[in-house]
């Protein structure tokens, strides 16, 4: 049993571990040497490691990202962090025409990390974009998004080691997360989802700080004799389909939860893969419950009520349920 | 030559080169590598034309200066990343005329595979870091492949390359400012053809010049005229000298011309005639290295003939061995796209 370390100090251990291993690895970012980045994700590594490993920018994300493709392809594994995912913006087409591309074009492997914290919390719209699916639109990329600290020290041991670029997403509001994490040759492959929690009744897809709210869902719902199974993805490229469609010929229904507008989704593409895949299995109509198509707002208040809650997860499985009983009760 | 916006040469003859302090030995290389880049990308057109090429290519008729300049300047273990008209820096830096015609061709044995064509050649063995079809990308990846130089002492230098265009893009002063800061061994060359596009430089490129603009960021910044390849080797010579020393980046705006249009097929009406035809007159960069070394008693009139005579038959076989290559495998269409082994259905 391993003490218990917060979200933002599991992936400092595993980027740690794999700099200690691998010299050819470096970060480069804003604020990290001194600061440890904005959400203390490299804290120590700059005093460890020296500036030519842990390299400060200037707020030049397009400057960045180039540093890391072009450094990729001369031998080294930059790990780019942008801090906030709404900056990718800044270097969109050095993610998605340079480092997305080159393996493809030219049969020469970019082994680059860009890390960068996601998903919905304060201070409003320009910083809380959900560009998972952009991403995963975009052939050349892999994308992960951990739930806890164990996934992310373990998948981001396995992005070091391996030759893509990665998209590594990490929940603003789980960087305090604790939680258990595995020791230096303890990884998490990439394009593996795991069942956070066992059940026969229906299967809920979900990722990154979702998987939480399902989780507390499903206590719920088993009150009522509704057991879920719950599908943390852990990678949103590629998807673990065989996980998925396992659970579904099992449990006959499915729901996918995820914080992000709902076109063109993440939940999208793992509803159409289910019916593809596994529609004889199917009771009922795959359901989605995403955040809304829509900026998020400043006010709590307002936040909140754009994103997938508790209750509203119940209320979804619930009606499912209702609307369309199982062939089998 | 200190203005970036109007530079169409007074002289009504040809101008003289220098050729002071340059390798003597090898200008006769030199020549042959422009006189062949000029046949290649003379060729073109017609294939284009056939659909033998698919879609159009951007020539670089007239820039071959620049290329092989900065190229002769550089180690053979030196990297270089190359914009969209990228075809002289390609066969200056040691690709074949066979592969780089056989990728834009489209054929399995181009330099890509034929998933590339023009915009996206390689040859990593040769340090040849790729052309980009993305105004300014080519600097970014020269810039990172810079960093991971100087972080790993390769002793290597790094060239990116780009134009007039690329000078008003965000990104590229990102990366100069960047190479800056961080002393990397870097060498940005922009070919200033005058013209992204259609757009004359003049019309969009506020200032003195765009090397007035670089040397704000600190770094050594020079205008030379690109039309002349003593010049442009002596810049870069320097540049690389400063890289080796661990003194960091420069900057060079060649001043240069492109014969043709944008790309193949297109109606110029952006420019006259009259213009093109006074700079083959006074600035054509092979006429001007061939009597520099016809005065120097460095090449006979037969030994020219001869180096044109082989420029035809070297691009001729580059055409005929594109001819005759396969296509690609359609089966492979989607392959490589990820390293990762791909064994779940979502990843199909």
């Amino acid at each position: 049993m391993s003490q218990l370390v917060t979200v933002g100090q599991a992936f400092q251990q595993g980027l740690r571990e794999e700099m200690l291993r691998d010299d050819t690895i470096f970060v480069l970012g804003t604020d990290l040497f001194i600061r440890g980045g904005h959400f203390a994700q490299v804290k120590g590594i700059g005093a460890e490691f020296g500036p030519e490993r842990v390299i400060d920018s200037p707020i030049s994300e397009a400057a960045m990202v180039s540093a890391g493709v072009g450094a990729a392809l001369n031998g080294m594994r930059p790990v780019v962090d942008l801090n906030f995912i709404d900056f990718a913006f800044g270097a969109m087409d050095e993610i998605a025409n340079q480092a997305a591309k080159a393996r493809y074009l030219w049969g020469r492997p970019v082994p680059l990390v860009i890390r960068a914290s996601s998903g919905i919390t304060l201070y409003a719209a320009q910083h809380n974009n959900s560009l998972e699916s952009w991403f995963m639109h975009t052939p050349g990329l892999l994308v992960v998004m951990p739930s806890n600290a164990a996934d992310t020290k373990g998948i981001i041991k396995s992005a070091l080691r391996g030759e893509d670029p990665v998209i590594f997403l990490m929940h603003k509001r789980l960087t305090g997360a604790r939680g258990e994490v595995g020791g230096p040759d303890d990884y998490v492959p990439i394009g593996k989802a795991a069942v956070a929690r066992e059940g026969r009744s229906a299967t809920v897809v979900s990722s990154g700080i979702v998987v939480g709210k399902v989780l507390k869902a499903a206590e719920i719902l088993a009150a009522d004799g509704i057991e879920i199974e719950v599908i943390d993805l852990r990678t949103i490229f590629p998807l673990d389909m065989d996980l998925i469609e396992g659970s579904v010929r099992k449990t006959g229904r499915a729901l996918v939860v995820t914080e992000e507008p709902p076109y063109a989704s993440v939940a999208s593409e793992v509803a159409a893969s289910i019916q593809e895949n596994a529609f004889e299995y199917l009771d009922a109509p795959i359901t989605r419950v995403t955040a809304a198509h829509s900026p998020i707002a400043h006010s709590p208040q307002l936040m909140e009520a754009l994103i997938p809650q508790v209750e509203g997860i119940v209320t979804a499985v619930r009606r499912s349920f209702e609307r369309w009983p199982s062939s089998e009760q | 030559m200190t203005n970036s916006q109007a530079t169409v040469p007074e002289p009504e003859t040809l101008v003289d080169i220098d050729l002071t302090g340059l390798p003597l030995g090898e200008l006769g290389e030199w020549l042959e590598t422009m006189l062949i880049i000029r046949e290649f990308e003379d060729s073109l057109e017609p294939f284009t034309r056939t659909g033998q090429i698919p879609g159009d290519v951007h020539q670089a008729s007239g820039q071959e200066a620049v290329a092989v300049g900065v190229m002769r300047a550089l180690a053979p273990t030196d990297i270089v990343a190359s914009p969209h008209r990228p075809h002289h820096h390609a066969l200056a830096k040691g690709l074949t005329p066979r592969a780089v015609m056989a990728e834009l061709w489209g054929r399995a044995t181009g330099c890509s595979g034929g998933r590339g064509g023009t915009m996206h050649l390689n040859d990593f063995s040769l340090g040849y870091f790729g052309s980009n079809g993305i105004v300014g990308g080519a600097l970014g990846i020269a810039m990172g492949a810079a960093l991971a130089a100087k972080l790993q002492h390769t002793k290597q230098v790094c060239v990116g390359f780009f134009g007039d265009g690329a000078a008003n893009t965000g990104r590229t002063w990102e990366c100069v400012n960047f190479a800056a800061l961080e002393k990397l061994p870097l060498i940005a060359v922009c070919e200033n053809n005058q013209y992204a596009v259609e757009t004359y430089v003049g019309r969009a490129t506020s200032g003195k010049s765009i090397a007035d603009r670089a040397a704000g960021f600190g770094l050594p910044a020079v205008q030379v005229d690109g039309q002349d390849v003593s010049a442009v080797y002596k810049a870069a010579t320097e540049a690389r000298a400063r890289a080796m020393n661990g003194e960091g980046p420069s900057f060079i705006e060649a001043v240069t011309y492109r014969y043709h249009g944008h790309q193949t097929n297109e109606i110029v009406n952006y420019r006259t005639g009259d213009e093109v035809e006074h700079w083959r007159l006074t600035r054509d960069p092979i006429e001007r290295l061939r009597h520099a070394l016809e005065e120097a008693g460095l090449l006979e009139a037969s030994k020219y003939e001869e180096l044109v005579a082989n420029a035809h038959e070297v691009v001729q076989d580059a055409i005929r061995f594109a001819e005759e290559s396969p296509t690609p495998d359609p089966a492979t269409a989607a392959e490589g796209v990820i390293g990762l082994a791909l064994d779940s259905k979502g990843a199909e």
